[in-house]
């Protein structure tokens, strides 16, 4: 009889033990992670373009952070984006959501023919990036360096004014290409031009 | 008027891979020539059976793996496993085991992986092993060196070329192979201490008959192949001296189980091993203290199999179990770059 | 000598090649026909031009400002005129063009008016290092670094070394070698210039052993000073800067860190030159010494060429065959570009010219796989392990490849040039390089776009509120306003009827009735204005109910007559009772100001909706006529001989006929419209309208029924309605059969 009662003692002593142990790493040891949602915001393109379907990055990091939505719907971040959140998340990597249409893979701005632009405003409220200056029957023009290329102005224009065009390569922007790999001599021929 | 436009550095080294290859075959010649004199022509014949075989199955996988085949072919890597494997193996080797061997080391343990560079493990001991493991009886025959006392003479061209392609009975092969001097040691050390002093094959100088000239042969190749800088001698250093260190200190405890750190350095493989097999530089690790680290590692196992595994001979087991440790080797010996306190380790986040 | 070199691991030693350019001393090169200067030089922000195109400058004129920090001017090379300021190409591996200032020369070669700083020891050191700011200098070596910001280190930074690199460790380079061969003295007046500057411990130059004439003229030059010459074993790249650093001192540059912070610094021996050019004799840098070589070139050599020469003139010049030539290079042969056009000019930081033939430089094998064999961990100079960058670089693991220190990689390409598999492996890791580069932008843009929208959402959040909280107090005071008036209103009603009172006892009733009918007549052709209005409104929009509007403005046109023909009657008629009818007082009482006889808002807005109008009038014309009935009423139960009741019964009698005609007329106008939509949503969705029909008959045949049963049979109306249940019943059945044949079309 005592013998069962001193394990239940035992038993119960110890449970009580490491619960409190337990409990009390939970608050002594806890992380303060990002919550998922930021985590998952970080990690898409901002171009806020609303092709997901959600209005803007945050809105759909918050939905595939609440599993009610897939991982592959940002055009924008590409492939990389969805590897990317695919580890974060520790889900299998699935193929974009898009056409192949759909996808452009070198970066673009919005650019406004200034001398067709009425001055009608209704680009600028659509940017999401108040990239776009200009004041009624004004010209418009963008911001390079703050559109995002997310194509939003583009729809509301009445005079078809807004292109999406690639973003201007510079020298500052310009890198070297990956080599073609075994079996291609590196370089390539160039005609050289203004030989005396 | 055209010019390249390509990354600099403009120059370059004349030394291609090509070359490099064909140094590799170069320094086992000597090897190879000790062989046949001591053991007949079953060695060379092997050695051409095999290229041919490996070229062949090279060009086979390419070609279905539609990449360039002679451009693949040309880099001599294939012609390099077939010959380590040739000379790997018994002189008196049937055909069917060197077919065998080559095309499951050229087409499953290299082309499968991604041919060239891409193998995890050394194509040619992935070969061995295969063949060690599935025939042990032809592995481990073979024919007594002909210094070899109460041998005479070793077989003629004809009488290797039949050996080898099957016209000749196995019971006769059988009747003039013997064990190999690592094989008989193991077989009597400890146990049968008459035996082991009278048996033929140790009667050699240093290390068993014919064996420790073979051995010398390589190791002549090997110091040409690092005085060619083909490879540093990080490696081979460090195998020796796991094999040495290691064989000296049970010798020295218990000379009549163990047998003399000299004889371990210069019967079997080991030479071969050390500088020929182990510096295989796409399975090996590269920087200056993993190849330590490496080698040494293969020293030790070399050893430890010799001594207490089930088999006689061990280089093949130690380069593949150390080609597995390799990249981890890698990720914590990285060098210390210019500018860094202390080297990184580890793989990245 | 005693002094250490510390051993750099790794290195080379290709082919030096560099005995082709030293035949003869340095050759003055033509000045071109057109000089191209390109604005940016130097690493850091371009400069901004300064001139106009139609200017005319001189030699030496700043040409374009530096523009910030690290920036440095620009200046002209020589007299001339500026014919363009605009996009040319310029020495970049990416092939883009750059903003440039196309000068015309003028051949005067003249001089701006420039003067030398005499005993520069007695001067500011700040303004000693403007003054090499200003002189536009910047590391002349490769990298084009702006040389005052080397030079101008914190007053806490103690400098021990300060080293000139002449080890020009590269292929083919000569321009160094020559430069202190013959101006060993002026190379090294600058770099006393540069050791009062800093103030180091000790001064060393480096230079590689094979230059001997180059070590003589240096020692020759600094004997009688405390400046050290080092000999250095030839080992390619022991010029670069971090690695002389650490031959020479044994100290290595932290990564990412500068050479100050080990207490070194390292200047190029053009870079000395050209400052004592700058502070001895008050020349901007505008030329420079440049190796022209290669077996293309005839007359291989050092040229002093003015910046901004295009690389053609200065080809023809050295007599370069192009026919032989398979490359164009600019640098040297192991980190030169190529470049893609010959009006490509000479700039701050070009040190050689290589036009090597296929035979002296083949072109490059195909690439092989990597076999790791580590030749290039070999003779890296910066102890990475290049065959897992290349590794990395080539599955674009770009962390992995960050955390075995790519950023280290001085791209001195070393590897590339022992590596047995011809990889491009300089390409491989300038890849990833920008790749990571593009990474950290991409990040930076997407953290700026975050921002950015957050900032928007909380901008326009703002907004609502604002503009939500502007409406909710407008509300309220439109609120208080309206009471104020309401309380306004009571009193001036309260106000009013004593008034009303007091002048009902003076005003005559017919007067009264009188101003009534005269509002009824305003009001009327009021009504019969908008009315036009409307239907000119609708006559214009095409709508369908113009003939109802029609009706209606012919009504209340024919109403406004008659009103105003009441009107002049009662008029008349008031005039004649005027005297007699004094005691009608009592009429008038009940009808205060306010009886709504008059339309409610004179001012109805004029409405699109010919419905509207319609109902207002009917609305209108209905009040109207329960008022004079009203008052027919009263006037009858209190007869009074002043009253012409005769008259009001007429005026009733007619403002129930409109108010009936009106009525029917919107009724018309609200059918048309009801059946308009009918058909509309009937072509919309005719099964959906059958459908509706045929729910409305079932329901109708329904309630008959109901209302049948409920009846006796010997009730009176028993016939009748059977007759209409039996109506209703068929034409539910009817409907039915419609729905299913529209359904089954």
């Amino acid at each position: 009889m005592s013998e069962d009662l001193s394990a239940i003692f035992s038993l119960v002593s110890m449970a009580i033990l490491f619960g409190s142990l337990l409990g009390y790493a939970a608050i002594k040891f806890a992380t303060e992670d990002d919550p998922v949602a930021e985590q998952i915001d970080a990690l898409l393109p901002q171009t806020q373009c609303g092709q997901c379907g959600h209005p803007g990055c945050r809105p759909y990091a918050e939905a595939v952070a609440n599993d009610e939505d897939e991982i592959n719907k940002c055009i924008p971040g590409g492939e990389d984006t969805i590897h990317a959140m695919a580890d974060l998340l520790g889900k299998e990597f699935i193929p974009l959501d898009a056409d192949e249409s759909d996808v452009i893979d070198t970066p673009v701005v919005a650019y406004i023919r200034e001398d067709e632009c009425i001055g009608c405003t209704k680009c600028i409220q659509a940017c999401p990036m108040d990239a776009i200056l200009g004041a009624a029957k004004q010209m418009h023009t963008v911001i390079v360096d703050e559109c995002t290329g997310c194509d939003l102005c583009v729809e509301p224009c009445p005079v078809d004014c807004i292109d999406i065009i690639p973003e201007k390569q510079t020298q500052q922007t310009w890198v070297w290409t990956q080599p073609n790999g075994p079996g291609v001599s590196p370089g390539e021929m160039i005609p050289v031009r203004n030989i005396a | 008027m055209s010019v390249l436009h390509v990354t600099s550095p403009h120059v370059h080294r004349p030394f291609t891979m090509n070359a490099l290859m064909r140094h590799v075959i170069y320094a086992t010649i000597p090897g190879l020539i000790v062989l046949t004199v001591l053991f007949g022509w079953g060695t060379l014949i092997n050695v051409i059976f095999a290229s041919i075989v490996a070229i062949a199955a090279e060009a086979i996988v390419l070609k279905l793996r539609n990449r360039p085949t002679s451009f693949s072919i040309k880099d001599g890597s294939a012609i390099l496993t077939a010959v380590l494997l040739a000379l790997a193996i018994p002189p008196t080797a049937p055909w069917w085991l060197t077919i065998i061997g080559i095309v499951f080391a050229i087409v499953i343990a290299k082309q499968l992986y991604g041919g060239l560079g891409s193998n995890p493990f050394n194509p040619a001991m992935i070969g061995y092993v295969l063949l060690l493991i599935s025939f042990p009886l032809e592995m481990t025959t073979w024919v007594p060196a002909y210094t070899t006392e109460g041998i005479t003479s070793v077989p003629t061209f004809a009488q290797s070329f039949a050996m080898i392609f099957g016209s000749v009975d196995r019971d006769i092969i059988d009747g003039i192979t013997m064990a190999t001097p690592l094989d008989t040691f193991k077989t009597y050390a400890g146990n049968d201490l008459t035996k082991l002093q009278s048996a033929s094959v140790l009667q050699g100088n240093i290390a068993g008959v014919g064996w420790e000239w073979v051995n010398v042969a390589f190791l002549i190749g090997g110091i040409y192949l690092i005085a060619r800088k083909i490879i540093t001698w990080h490696i081979p250093v460090a195998v020796l001296s796991g094999v040495f260190l290691f064989a000296g200190i049970f010798h020295t405890l218990d000379p009549d189980s163990y047998a003399s750190p000299i004889f371990h350095l210069l019967s079997g493989g080991t030479m071969l091993g050390a500088f020929f097999i182990a510096t295989d530089p796409v399975t090996a690790a590269t920087s200056n203290k993993g190849k330590l680290i490496y080698g040494a590692l293969i020293g030790v196992l070399i050893y430890v199999i010799r001594a207490w595994g089930g088999y006689p001979d061990a280089v093949a087991f130690a380069v593949l179990l150390l080609n597995l440790c390799a990249p981890t080797i890698e990720y914590y010996t990285q060098p210390r770059a210019y500018g860094h306190k202390k080297a990184n380790s580890g793989i990245a986040k | 000598m005693s002094r250490r070199i510390w051993d750099i691991p790794g290195g080379i030693h290709p082919a030096e090649n560099k005995q082709q350019s030293l035949q003869s001393g340095i050759i003055a090169a033509n000045i071109p026909t057109e000089l191209i200067i390109p604005i940016q030089q130097h690493i850091g922000a371009p400069g901004k031009p300064c001139v106009e195109v139609g200017d005319n400058v001189l030699k030496g004129q700043v040409i374009a400002g530096a523009n910030g920090f690290v920036s440095v001017p620009t200046h002209a090379p020589t007299s001339g005129e500026v014919t363009a300021i605009e996009s040319r190409p310029v020495q970049h591996p990416s092939q883009i063009d750059g903003l440039c200032i196309v000068i015309k020369t003028d051949g005067d070669d003249q001089w701006v008016n420039h003067s030398a700083i005499n005993d520069y020891q007695s001067q500011e050191r700040s303004y000693i290092i403007d003054a090499i700011r200003q002189a536009g200098i910047a590391g002349m070596g490769g990298a084009g670094f702006p040389s005052a910001i080397k030079l101008g280190i914190r007053p806490d930074t103690k400098i021990e070394q300060l080293l000139l690199n002449s080890a020009e460790c590269e292929p083919y380079i000569t321009a160094d070698d020559s430069l202190i061969q013959e101006r060993a003295d002026e190379v090294i007046a600058g770099l006393k210039i540069m050791q009062w500057l800093v103030q180091p411990q000790e001064t060393l130059i480096g230079i590689e052993d094979n230059k001997p004439n180059a070590i003589a003229a240096l020692k020759q030059a600094t004997a009688d000073s405390n400046i050290e010459v080092v000999v250095v074993p030839t080992k390619y790249p022991s010029g670069g800067e971090k690695q002389l650093i650490y031959l020479l001192t044994g100290k290595e540059v932290a990564s990412g860190g500068l050479p100050s912070d080990v207490g070194v610094i390292c200047q190029n021996t053009g870079t000395a030159y050209a400052i004592n050019r700058a502070i001895h004799y008050g020349e901007p840098l505008i030329s420079r010494i440049t190796t022209v070589t290669g077996d293309a070139i005839t007359n291989k050599g050092n040229y002093e060429v003015l910046l901004g020469t295009p690389v053609s003139t200065l080809l023809s010049q050295a007599d370069a065959k192009f026919d032989k030539t398979s490359r164009l290079i600019m640098g040297g042969p192991m980190m030169g570009f190529s470049i893609h056009n010959a009006a490509v000019p000479i700039v701050k930081v070009t040190n050689c010219l290589l036009a090597p033939t296929k035979k002296e430089i083949p072109e490059p094998d195909a690439e092989q796989a990597c076999i790791r064999c580590g030749s290039c961990t070999q003779v890296c100079p910066a102890g990475l392990l290049p065959q897992q960058l290349y590794w990395f670089s080539k599955s674009n693991e770009l962390e992995k490849a960050q955390h075995f220190n790519l950023a280290d990689c001085i791209e001195c390409g070393a590897c590339s040039f022992v590596c047995p598999s011809n990889i491009p492996l300089v390409q491989y890791y300038r890849f990833s390089k920008g790749q990571i580069r593009k990474q950290e932008a991409e990040t930076k843009k997407a953290d700026q776009a975050r921002e950015r929208f957050e900032f928007r959402q909380a901008r326009l959040e703002k907004e609502d509120r604002e503009k939500e909280e502007k409406r909710k107090a407008r509300a309220e005071a439109a609120a208080k306003k309206q009471a104020a008036k309401k309380a306004a209103t009571a009193e001036n009603t309260a106000a009013s009827e004593s008034g009303s009172t007091v002048s009902a006892g003076t005003e005559s009733t017919g007067n009264t009735a009188t101003t009534k009918l005269k509002s009824t007549w305003a009001s009327a052709t009021k009504r019969w204005k908008d009315a036009e209005k409307a239907l000119k409104v609708a006559e214009k929009n095409g709508n369908d109910h113009i003939d109802a509007l029609q009706k209606k403005v012919g009504q209340l046109k024919a109403k406004a007559d008659n009103a105003k023909s009441l009107y002049d009657e009662a008029k008349l008629a008031n005039a004649e009772n005027a005297d007699s009818s004094s005691s009608t007082s009592n009429l008038t009482t009940p009808i205060t100001p306010e009886q709504p006889i008059t339309p409610q808002q004179p001012a109805t807005p004029p409405t699109n909706d010919p419905m509207q109008v319609l109902k207002q009038a009917s609305a209108d014309d209905f009040n109207t006529w329960k008022a004079a009935q009203q008052k027919v009423q009263e006037a009858e139960a209190t007869p009074s001989d002043g009253v012409d009741i005769e008259l009001l019964r007429k005026v009733e009698a007619e403002a129930k006929e409109k108010s009936v005609a009106s009525k029917t007329a919107m009724k018309e106008a609200r059918a048309k419209e009801k059946e308009a939509m009918q058909a509309k949503k009937a072509v919309e969705d005719p099964t959906k309208q059958l459908k509706l029909d045929a729910a409305i008959t079932r329901t109708k045949a329904k309630k008959a029924l109901k209302a049948l049963e409920s009846l006796g049979e010997d009730h009176a109306s028993y016939g009748a309605l059977k007759t209409a249940y039996e109506k209703a019943h068929t034409a539910a059945e009817n409907a039915e059969l419609a729905l299913k044949a529209a359904e089954e079309a």
